[in-house]
């Protein structure tokens, strides 16, 4: 009976090693971390840095040479490379688990104007997508419902948790809107003309969205007594509690978009993807919109576009004064949002300054989400959301992490692929 | 108008001939015999011999005689041409004149057909050599008229439907005569293409690829079946038999096209002619060597309409050139000696024809050159010498022009063929065009007639004020109203052209008067426009190769090139050297050491910077035509040598990333795939020079999701399970075994592709790389293997290799893998990035590889990945993309590591070259620079430079009243291994 038991508690150990981590507890002890060079997320770099945080704040961040008492536990990190834990913009993380299987799939929802879906409640705090994104420091992202017209309302969530109530670190962030294109192209290798025609129903559809919200703004207006879920989710937009992402390409539209919200009332904006914002800076500036690029591990747009095409752009953009942003769509979206740092690597390689492409997903990315206040960057009060890596983390040759601490919580680095790796490093070891 | 064309068309009409055997009911029986002489013309007897002032002499359907001093016979009817030409009637080689399209069968299911539908034929439907167009052939008067409008007299048609088509039909466009009649020759060719037929949904084939192949097949079934050696009826292989020594004319759509079909041509000794696409010159030395002679078509295209920058930014270089250098092809092919035949083939309508090819003659093309084009050598392609000339004997197919044929102010009056009258534009329509001074109610008007023959109209104008007025001129009748307060109705006969013009008019009052109106000045307006044409400056863009942007306007020479103080990565067990230098001389690292120095050489400072190897991808699908031909569940016959396509900018962007050489693979849709090419990302050279010369042989396995069609909600093709792969494989082999027995018994065998590459396998000459993922498939891929004696050779993608590293050992097989994917579809649930980094500490030699155009260009990043994931050595890592690939590809004697004496493809990084912040500053392969970053930036301001002008080029001409085009974006479309391609039955 005794080994009985013993087996059964022997599976439910191994078990537990191939199911997802455990989430860590919240902070006890307090941590000092010694000797980093610490990248602040503000563009600023200590080096021989001293950081300390307890119960899941930061409560210093200075030089090591301060004479100051240590609290807690305190690691020493001399030579490496202390970040605020990396930002994922725009990103589908665990509303899908795997792209071919539909059952796994929750990131798109029918109807046309959908603001009043949450992405929050699919965010699967258990994925084993998402654990596999913390050993490389991408330790917070927005989860963006995609399709539509107006997809959904997105969620910030922190990647270490039990279940999305315990992930959320700000509810309802933002309505995400896909703008019409202007023009439309036949796909011609399916027999479709392929001339690039303006879009006949592009005003039409931009009427839409107009009208769309021209009528929740009277319904927000007046006192009905019947509930009209899509209008009444959009309060947000207008009372500036909530920031409306538009997903959107082209000078033409970019103009368009801006200018139609703004109309509307509607003045906490970010625009997403963005192809054709470098056109449109001055106006981008002045009202002192953010973009948020695409990734840059992606082909140039067209034949004769420069091959560095999608490298350069956040320079070019933030060379005019635009804040820039890294958001996460496109191909395998959610696993290659493990390679964040990269991304951010890209830019300072094709002339970002490197402390800016850090910057760029911690504070900015924080800033753009309206988490700036608690989150985003090493500063004293914020969120002891953090990380330690052996080099430059934003190099794939030095991006090594140690340790990784989210609200204070030291978390768990391992994964499904760890434990494989693991399991299969000592089966050819054994032998 | 071209109502009235129709109109005067049938006045000429003259009796149909009926055949004289038989009855005849409607009246007597008459028998026709007419003799016309025509005199005083200039007569092209052909392009080359030409007669001022001669007479040809025509009876019935013939020339009877053609001279200086021909004499006449008594009751011959004489025409005098005086200032008039005679030239052949053209004949349009490709044509579907009186031949209905197919239309495609409709169906209901949607799944893939695999069987063919038709029985006694061959087993593919898209082979149709048995296909006699008289069936289907329906004199079109219609597209006659239109046809003999343009000059044309005679057509070869055939039913444009399937890869091989059948017979042509030689056919003239006698509209006043019968089939009986009008056909010249119902045997005159046969004809191919790349393009399905529409009277089938059997997939096979379903890529380029796939049709090469194919045809293949069908040459050596043919010969099989000639000899008697197979027991059952097939039709097709009869009629292609039979058709063997006919002209065969081979369909292309691009220059890339044209050599590839002329490949095939060349295996079996057959020489096509080909119908190009009008873009020869892009290539024109490739095309010269196929020592074909063309068929061209000359469908220019209109500028695109670029006002609105938005839309107009979209337009590639490669499109806009299109626009501005096709015109110049004509030209170009006969500077270069290739012969050629014009047809209307591809213009929407053939009163086109003529405008481009007055354009063509513009941008240089000789007119002795065009009237070949269109008479003698269409006929000596279809070896007929009745037609195309005007010798004695010949068909009496002949036009009468005003002036030069090819001249725009020229006109075609009459087309005859084979001895009937076509009136085009009467000819004895009086030509009134001037400037006259009007007369009429004691007002002085004046009056400008303008335009050619019946299409003559005049405007009336008192000094600068246009007045509204009426003008007709038929039938030798003028006759104008004029509204200048209140209406006038001139009208008058013209008898004989003069200086004054004279009539009757009736007032506002309706009072009877007189008008007059007298010429003004002689005109020459036509000519001082002629004049003003030949001073309009044609701009011809340079042809880059290739003729796209960043295309190389001269090729990169073998250059020798000391690299000089700078950090070498060997990938050889000399691992990383410091401050070192290299030489490259004749195209080989002919040096590696420390202060090094050659005479002449180009010096380069490396210091602070890293040379390494070039990148070598095991897995990519860049620079292909075509990536799966998967409608049968083997395609061991295509290779993927065939379709590479050397323009694809996805090789200058993947050398713009230290990528030198890639295999091209042949796509996971079925379980035994196609053959690879492995080539050089020699920018600019063309795809012969881009594959490896004597290049090791290999082949796509394919293994999983993709092969069982997991995708696919009605799959019907075996396999639908991993159970089922197994099967495959064992049953290929073993017929494949049979047939090399059968083969070394020196009894007869049918030769096939499929089986003769499979034998290679197993013989170890031809070797294996397989797309996998999980370990039971791997597994039993390689028990398989050892059942029959060979060995895996790679195991491409291999995401659970980790798993089965033990086992790879035994077997003594490679893996080539992603550094970090998974998740995309269920097989890659136990994907792991530590998979290189297992299988390397277990003993595989390992290789990083893309299977995607963008991370093609980002390899040394993929390799950094593995020293992340794993731990593996920087010097183990950077192997995974240099020599660890060139192993696999069993190239390691030639590149992948510096080593004197290997290749000089090298790759000169700003840094570490596994850093994100490493950017290459030169690519150069066998001693060529290839990719120089500072060349790259002159390279994007030449583009901008070069679309700006041709921008401006096509506003002139729309401001000119030009007809425009819609601006066109060019998709560039991803291949990866799952991407499934279907092959257009309709090319158009």
């Amino acid at each position: 009976m005794k080994n009985i038991i013993i087996i059964i508690l022997f599976f439910a150990f191994v078990g537990n090693i191939i199911a997802q981590q455990t989430p860590a507890s919240k902070q006890i002890t307090a941590f000092s971390i010694e000797g980093a060079t610490a990248h602040l997320g503000n563009g600023q770099v200590i080096e021989n840095s001293l950081i300390m945080f307890e119960n899941g704040k930061i409560t210093f961040v200075g030089s090591a040479m301060m004479k100051i008492a240590r609290m807690g536990t305190i690691i020493k990190a001399d030579g490496k490379h202390v970040y605020p834990g990396f930002i994922a913009l725009n990103s589908a993380l665990g509303l899908v688990e795997i792209d071919a299987v539909k059952a796994s799939n929750d990131e798109t929802e029918i109807g046309i104007m959908n603001p009043h879906v949450r992405s929050l409640i699919a965010y699967n705090a258990e994925s084993k997508v998402v654990e596999s994104m913390r050993p490389n420091g991408v330790l917070m992202a927005q989860i963006t419902p995609r399709g539509a017209t107006i997809s959904g309302t997105s969620s910030v969530v922190q990647l270490d948790a039990w279940n999305w109530e315990d992930a959320t670190i700000k509810t309802n962030d933002a309505i995400h809107l896909n703008w019409p294109e202007s023009f439309t192209t036949g796909r011609w290798w399916l027999g479709e003309d392929p001339a690039l025609k303006p879009n006949p129903e592009y005003s039409k559809n931009v009427e839409k969205i107009n009208s769309f919200f021209t009528d929740a703004k009277q319904y927000l207006a007046s006192k009905s007594d019947k509930k009209h879920l899509p209008f009444a989710a959009t309060k947000g937009l207008f009372d500036g509690s909530q920031k409306l992402f538009i997903h959107v390409n082209g000078e033409k539209e970019i103009t368009d978009a801006i200018t139609m919200s703004k109309e509307l009332g509607i003045n906490n904006l970010v625009i997403v993807r963005g192809e054709g914002a470098e056109k449109v800076t001055d106006l981008l500036v002045k009202l002192n919109i953010p973009v948020i690029i695409n990734r840059p591990h992606r082909n140039p747009n067209s034949e004769d576009d420069a091959y560095d095409d999608t490298y350069t752009i956040a320079k070019t953009l933030q060379e005019k004064g635009v804040l820039v942003g890294l958001g996460m769509e496109g191909q395998m979206e959610r696993m290659n949002t493990r390679n964040l740092p990269f991304y951010a690597g890209t830019f300072a390689a094709f002339g970002v300054d490197k402390e800016k492409a850090a910057q760029m997903i911690t504070g900015d990315a924080a800033k753009i989400l309206g988490i700036d206040a608690f989150a985003g960057t090493l500063e004293v009060g914020k969120d002891a959301t953090l990380f330690i890596s052996e080099g430059d983390a934003l190099d794939m040759r030095t991006n090594q992490i140690s340790e990784a601490f989210i609200q204070g919580r030291k978390i768990s680095l391992e994964s499904h692929q760890t434990t494989l790796w693991k399991r299969y490093s000592e089966k050819y070891k054994s032998k | 108008m071209r109502k009235l064309l129709f109109v005067l068309f049938f006045l000429s009409i003259s009796l149909a001939n009926a055949q004289d055997y038989f009855p005849t009911n409607s009246g007597v029986k008459t028998t026709k015999s007419s003799l016309i002489a025509f005199t005083n013309a200039t007569i092209y007897v052909t392009h080359e011999q030409i007669i001022q002032k001669g007479t040809l002499l025509v009876k019935d359907e013939k020339v009877v005689e053609v001279g200086k001093s021909v004499k006449i016979p008594e009751g011959t009817k004489i025409i005098d041409l005086d200032g008039k030409m005679i030239y052949p009637s053209f004949i349009d080689i490709y044509s579907d004149f009186g031949i209905a399209k197919p239309k495609r069968n409709p169906s209901d299911s949607r799944s893939a057909q695999y069987e063919a539908e038709r029985e006694g034929y061959y087993w593919n439907d898209h082979i149709r050599p048995e296909t006699n167009p008289i069936e289907d052939f329906k004199f079109d008067s219609k597209k006659a008229t239109e046809l003999l409008a343009a000059g044309f007299g005679t057509v070869n048609t055939h039913l444009q439907d399937g890869i091989i088509r059948g017979n042509g039909l030689l056919v003239t466009l006698n509209p006043s005569t019968t089939n009986a009649y009008r056909i010249l020759d119902s045997q005159s060719a046969q004809f191919l293409s790349f393009a399905k037929s529409v009277k089938s949904r059997q997939s096979y084939p379903s890529s380029k690829m796939g049709v090469m192949a194919l045809l293949r097949q069908v040459y050596l079934d043919a010969n099989w079946y000639a000899k008697g050696n197979m027991k059952n009826k097939d039709l097709a292989l009869e009629a292609l038999n039979k058709n063997k020594n006919l002209v065969q004319i081979f369909e292309t759509g691009d220059h890339l096209d044209a050599v590839r079909a002329d490949k095939v041509g060349d295996e079996f000794g057959i020489q096509y002619t080909i119908v190009g696409s009008g873009d020869e010159f892009e290539r024109i030395n490739d095309i010269k060597k196929t020592n074909a002679t063309f068929i061209i078509p000359i469908d220019f295209k209109n500028p695109y309409d670029v006002s609105n920058p938005l839309l107009a930014e979209q337009i590639s270089l490669r499109d806009m050139r299109k626009w501005n250098q096709d015109p110049s092809n004509l030209s170009v092919l006969e500077k270069n000696g290739v012969p050629f035949a014009l047809t209307t083939y591809k213009l929407k309508s053939a009163e086109t024809f003529h405008k481009n090819l007055q354009k063509a003659i513009e941008y240089g093309f000789d007119k002795k050159a065009a009237l070949a084009s269109l008479t003698t050598i269409p006929a000596s392609i279809i070896g007929n010498t009745t037609v195309g000339n005007l010798n004695k004997g010949s068909f009496a197919n002949f036009i009468i022009t005003s002036g030069d044929v090819f001249d725009a102010s020229s006109i075609i009056h009459e087309n005859w063929v084979q001895g009937e009258q076509n009136i085009i534009n009467d000819m004895n329509i009086k030509d009134i065009t001037g400037d006259y001074m009007l007369s009429v109610n004691g007002k002085n008007y004046d009056l400008a007639i303008t335009g050619k023959g019946a299409k003559q109209t005049g405007t009336i104008k008192m000094g600068d004020k246009k007045i509204t007025s009426k003008f007709s001129f038929e039938n030798d009748w003028i006759e104008i109203t004029i509204d200048d307060g209140g209406f006038s109705r001139l009208m008058g006969k013209i008898i004989n052209v003069a200086n004054v013009m004279e009539g009757s008019a009736f007032d506002t009052k309706g009072n009877k008067t007189f008008w007059s109106a007298s010429k003004k000045v002689a005109k020459k307006v036509d000519e001082k426009k002629d004049e003003k044409k030949s001073e309009k400056e044609i701009v011809v863009m340079p042809v880059s190769f290739p003729n796209v942007g960043f295309g190389n306007y001269t090729q990169p020479k073998t250059e020798t090139i000391l690299i000089k103080n700078t950090t070498v990565w060997t990938s050889e067990a000399a691992g990383i050297l410091k401050n070192s230098d290299v030489l490259l001389k004749d195209g080989k690292i002919s040096k590696i050491g420390k202060n090094l120095s050659a005479k002449g050489a180009i010096e380069i400072d490396g210091t602070g910077k890293h040379l390494t190897a070039g990148i070598i991808d095991e897995h990519s699908h860049i620079a292909t035509s075509a990536v799966n031909e998967g409608a049968h569940n083997s395609s061991a016959e295509v290779t993927i040598e065939d379709v590479v396509d050397p323009t694809d900018i996805n090789i200058y962007r993947n050398i713009s990333g230290g990528t030198t050489t890639s295999q091209i693979l042949h796509g996971s849709a079925n379980p035994i795939g196609g053959r690879s090419a492995i080539i050089k990302l020699k920018w600019g050279e063309n795809a012969e020079n881009m594959i490896y010369k004597n290049s090791p042989k290999f082949i796509k396995f394919a293994l999983g999701e993709n092969v069982k069609q997991s995708r696919s909600t009605n799959g019907t093709r075996f396999p639908q399970s991993r159970m089922g792969v197994e099967q495959v494989f064992i049953d290929y082999f073993t017929r494949a075994k049979e047939y090399e027995t059968l083969k070394k018994s020196g009894q007869p065998y049918r030769k096939d592709y499929e089986m003769e590459t499979l034998v290679e396998i197993l013989n170890g000459e031809r070797f294996i790389s397989c797309h996998s993922y999980v370990q039971s498939e791997i597994n039993m891929l390689m028990k398989v293997a050892d059942k029959f004696n060979f060995k895996i050779n790679t195991f491409t993608h291999i995401l659970e290799g980790y798993k089965v590293a033990d086992k790879m050992i035994k077997h003594g097989v490679g893996g080539s893998t992603f550094s970090d994917w998974w998740a995309y579809k269920y097989e890659v649930n136990d994907a792991i990035p530590f998979n290189a980094a297992i299988m390397h500490n277990a003993g595989v030699t390992v290789a990083i590889n893309s299977d995607d155009r963008e991370m093609s260009r980002r390899l040394n990043q993929e390799a950094a990945k593995t020293v992340k994931y794993g731990g593996v050595s920087e010097l183990e890592a950077w192997k995974m993309v240099t020599i660890n690939p060139a192993k696999l590809l069993h190239i390691d004697d030639k590149v992948g590591s510096i080593k004197e004496g290997k290749d000089a493809d090298v790759v000169l990084w700003s840094n570490h070259p596994m850093s994100i912040y490493a950017k290459v500053e030169k690519t150069i392969i066998e001693g060529k620079v290839f990719f120089d970053i500072v060349e790259d930036l002159k390279k994007r301001e030449a583009i901008k430079e070069e679309k700006s002008k041709i921008i401006n080029m096509m506003l002139k001409e729309k401001m000119g009243g030009a007809k425009t085009q819609v601006p066109m974006k060019r998709e560039d479309r991803n291949f990866h291994c799952d991407t499934l391609e279907e092959l257009k039955s309709e090319k158009r």
